[in-house]
Parts: C-alpha cells; sequence; structure tokens
C-alpha cells in the first residue's frame, strides 16, 4: 500500500467519479428496499454535507432525509441566550463563547446587539484563549459560555484542568455541553418523525466512541451507520444502510473508521467526567425537557459555575420561539424549512428569527446557502 | 461546530503543543486530549484548538482503496456493456 498524504484526506473522499459510482450502486440496490428509508442524520455536520454536495439529488426517491438536532447552537432555547445576554451586561465582565453563538437572537436582544452596545464579548478560537484573557485582565470577571455536543465538551474539560492548574480566580463557566443519544432517544420516543435508519455522528463519535449507539438499532430497529463528514463517507454510508436494510440486518456500524473507534478518545472522557455530571434536567428547543441530556459542573467546581455564582441575574423562566418560527418542529425532525412560512423572507442568515438560520450547521442555514432539496 | 479538519504534524514542543500543517495553513494545537504519543509526520484531527485523536493511516488506505477497486469494477462493468451492445449491433458489416 501506498503512503498516505495529507490531501488524500480530503480530496481522496470527495472524488466526483467515486461519488458517482457510489450514488449509481445506491440507486441500483434500493430498488429492492421493502419500504422507504427515512434517515436521520443526527449531526449537522452531516446536514452541511449532503446540501453542499447536492447529495439528496443524488439518490432515489426512496431515499430521505429528517435532519436531526445536532447543532448546539440551534438546540439552545431563548432562556439559556437570554442568560448568556444577562452575563454580558454585568459590569466588568468579559463574556467569551464560540462562533456562531454571537448571533443567536434571544428573547429581545443577542450577544452581537449587545456587543454593538459596547459589552465586551468575544468569540474565541479555541477555549484555551480565555486563559490568556483572564490573565491579562485580572480586575474583570470573565465568563465562558461554553457550548457544544460531546465533541466540544472535553475542550472545555481540559480548560477547567488548566484554570486549576494555574490557580485562575477570574475565569468561570456557564455549561451548554449536551449529549447525543437522550435527545435521539426523546425524538424516537416522540414517535413521529418515522425514522427507520440513523446516519450517526463523527466527531462526536471520535471522543465518545461509537459503543453509545450500540442500544439504538435493537431498541428502534434501525440500523445505525457512523459516518464521516466528507461526501464519500455520507454517501458510503449510506450504501451499507440500504444493504442492512436489504440483508434484513439490524446493526450499529462505523463507516468512519480511520477516527472513530468503539471506544472513542477515554482520555478525554476521563476529563470530562472529573469535572462534569449529567443534570437532571435541560430544556432543548423545540424538543422540550430531556433528563440527564446536558452536563453540568459537579458541585466540588461550584466556585467556577457562572449559573451558581450568578444566579440572581439568570432567568429562570422557560422562553418559547417567535411564533412563526418553526426551528422547534424542524429539529424534532417533522418539518424541512421550506415548510416554515418565514424561510428565506422574514427569517435569513444575515437576519436570523431563529437559530436553525444562524449556525452553518443548521438546517434552514444549510437550505438557505445551498438550495431547496 | 464539530466539523474538523485533518492536520499534519510537524513540531511537538515540551508544552505538549504542536505545530499542525492543514492544507498549507501552520496553526499551534494543544494534545492535553491525546493519551498516546504524537509525533511529527501523525495525522490529527484538530478542534477548537485541540488535537481530538489520531487518523488511522492504515484504515483510510483502505477505504480509498475500496473506492478504486470500486470505481474500476465499474469502469470494466461499462466496457463490457459497449462491447456487448458493438457485438449485438445491427448494422455491423454493413456500414
Amino acid at each position: 500500500m501506498s503512503e498516505l498524504q495529507l490531501k488524500d484526506l480530503y480530496d481522496g473522499f470527495r472524488d466526483p467519479d467515486v461519488i458517482k459510482a457510489l450514488a449509481q450502486t445506491i440507486t441500483n440496490e434500493a430498488k429492492q428496499l421493502k419500504e422507504p428509508l427515512k434517515i436521520m442524520e443526527v449531526c449537522g455536520g452531516h446536514t452541511h454535507t449532503i446540501m453542499k454536495y447536492g447529495l439528496k439529488q443524488l439518490l432515489p426517491d426512496n431515499i430521505d432525509f429528517i435532519h436531526g438536532p445536532g447543532c448546539p447552537v440551534c438546540i439552545m432555547p431563548k432562556e439559556r441566550i437570554d442568560h448568556a445576554i444577562a452575563l454580558a451586561q454585568i459590569e466588568d465582565a468579559i463574556l467569551l463563547t464560540l462562533g456562531d453563538m454571537i448571533r443567536v437572537p434571544g428573547s429581545t436582544s443577542s450577544l452581537a446587539l449587545e456587543r454593538a452596545k459596547g459589552r465586551d464579548i468575544r468569540a474565541l478560537y479555541s477555549p484555551l484563549d480565555a486563559i490568556k484573557i483572564a490573565l491579562e485582565n485580572p480586575d474583570k470577571k470573565v465568563i465562558f459560555f461554553a457550548i457544544g455536543f460531546e465533541t466540544t465538551t472535553p475542550m472545555t474539560a481540559a480548560l477547567l484542568e488548566q484554570v486549576e492548574k494555574q490557580g485562575i480566580t477570574n475565569l468561570y463557566f456557564h455549561i451548554n455541553h449536551v449529549l447525543v443519544p437522550p435527545a435521539v432517544d426523546a425524538i424516537m420516543a416522540d414517535g413521529q418523525a418515522k425514522i427507520n435508519a440513523f446516519i450517526g455522528p463523527a466527531h462526536v463519535s471520535v471522543i465518545s466512541g461509537a459503543k453509545i449507539y450500540q442500544p439504538l438499532p435493537k431498541m428502534y430497529h434501525a440500523p445505525v451507520v457512523v459516518s464521516g463528514f466528507e461526501p464519500i463517507d455520507v454517501l458510503q454510508s449510506i450504501l451499507m444502510i440500504v444493504r442492512q436494510k436489504n440483508e434484513d440486518r439490524c446493526e450499529m456500524e462505523i463507516q468512519y473508521s480511520r477516527s472513530v473507534t468503539l471506544e472513542g478518545n477515554t482520555k478525554a472522557q476521563e476529563m470530562i467526567a472529573k469535572f462534569m455530571e449529567p443534570r437532571e434536567h435541560f430544556r432543548w428547543r423545540g424538543i422540550g425537557d430531556i433528563p440527564h441530556s446536558a452536563l453540568g459542573l459537579r458541585e466540588q467546581y461550584a466556585a467556577y459555575d457562572a449559573e451558581n455564582i450568578f444566579a440572581d441575574i439568570l432567568p429562570t423562566e422557560p422562553i418559547d420561539d417567535h411564533k412563526l418560527c418553526i426551528c422547534g418542529t424542524i429539529l424534532k425532525g417533522l418539518a424541512k424549512p421550506n415548510d416554515c412560512k418565514v424561510f428565506g423572507t422574514a427569517c435569513t442568515p444575515n437576519n436570523p428569527m431563529g437559530s436553525c438560520m444562524v449556525s452553518s450547521e443548521g438546517a434552514c442555514n444549510a437550505y438557505y446557502r445551498y438550495g431547496e432539496v | 461546530m464539530c466539523l474538523s479538519i485533518p492536520s499534519k504534524v510537524v513540531e511537538v514542543d515540551e508544552n505538549n503543543m504542536a505545530t499542525v500543517d492543514t492544507m498549507g495553513i501552520k496553526r499551534h494545537v494543544s494534545l492535553d486530549l491525546m493519551a498516546d504519543e504524537i509525533n511529527i509526520g501523525d495525522y490529527i484531527l484538530i478542534h477548537v484548538g485541540f488535537a481530538m485523536n489520531k487518523i488511522d493511516e492504515e484504515e483510510a488506505l483502505q477505504s480509498l482503496e475500496v473506492y478504486r477497486e470500486m470505481l474500476e469494477a465499474m469502469e470494466e462493468q461499462e466496457r463490457r456493456q459497449v462491447i456487448e451492445s458493438d457485438d449485438n449491433c445491427d448494422s455491423r458489416g454493413t456500414v
């Protein structure tokens, strides 16, 4: 075997000839399917790939995608965004977060609007940058508003470890790390989405290991294939699902074998467990309360916990979405972005009404950017 | 949020940081989440300033090999179809 080049990891999984060949093979083999496939791609990264490469258009009509809730910005309920805004309004605070969070509308404002009003709000490239900011601003309260699924959680844990090690006392954490399996369970328990196969998240699985999906095939009679994010990865995963269906198998398989193992990154898992534990409750936009679906800081780290320290100023009441926004229904897999009355008109990436239009992993944003399926 | 870019390690320093090449762009990333030793030349996935895992080169090569074989098989099939349609051509020898 020849030696692997860095460009092979990109080009090798985007080769147009292979994309065509896989689509053709899927089309041939899907003729034998006994029932139409309704595949939920749990992760917004896969939604993005499907839209960007027009994969739906390459596949037969009996294969449909149901876009899942795996977009950390999208699932954040308005009251949590209001938390971020309230924290940013503290007089001597610097609020730090990642990427798209800045533009998500809360009940009356957004972090972007607050920043325009002069609040010190910064988007980080890496959580580790928070250390430098905290050290450079010893008289400020630096608050890291941490978001993300299993993929991004260990980086927050690694930051906590550094903060503890270096004895930093002016850096606080508002933890919004959420978990994939409870969300999938909630959608399946609802039962309306009629999902009969799953494409499992790529990088969540790099951290947690594919083992977290092992109960799914039996529980829901639906194959799970853990897939990489490149177009060839997604098509190969669909072919693996079609073959499972045609051979009457229902299993968890790993397509993304170059990066995912059954066990995952155990060091990262241990780091997370050291600092965080499941919350009793966490409310998801559209889906509602899902027990044990998110992490919070452990009791012994309460001194770092912004939700504990600034509890007085954080709103506690749930806040519903704008009544025209159907992000919630989309996140439950019951509607597509073009079913929404305000899609592309009152709600656009530049002026988003709902969270699914903000993030590049949001279904509405992907539909707007790459055209309707 | 969960996207992550394959990168090649070009340097590892004493602070457990690596310099990586991401398609020609140099970046510094933390190796704090890595259990195994990371060496120069390894391929890793980067996410928000951290290495998340080491990419299994053998698995990657095997996948690429599967795709190459699939393409060859399809080309072979296409060639056969062209030959067959030529064999069955009614106008053979008449034009």
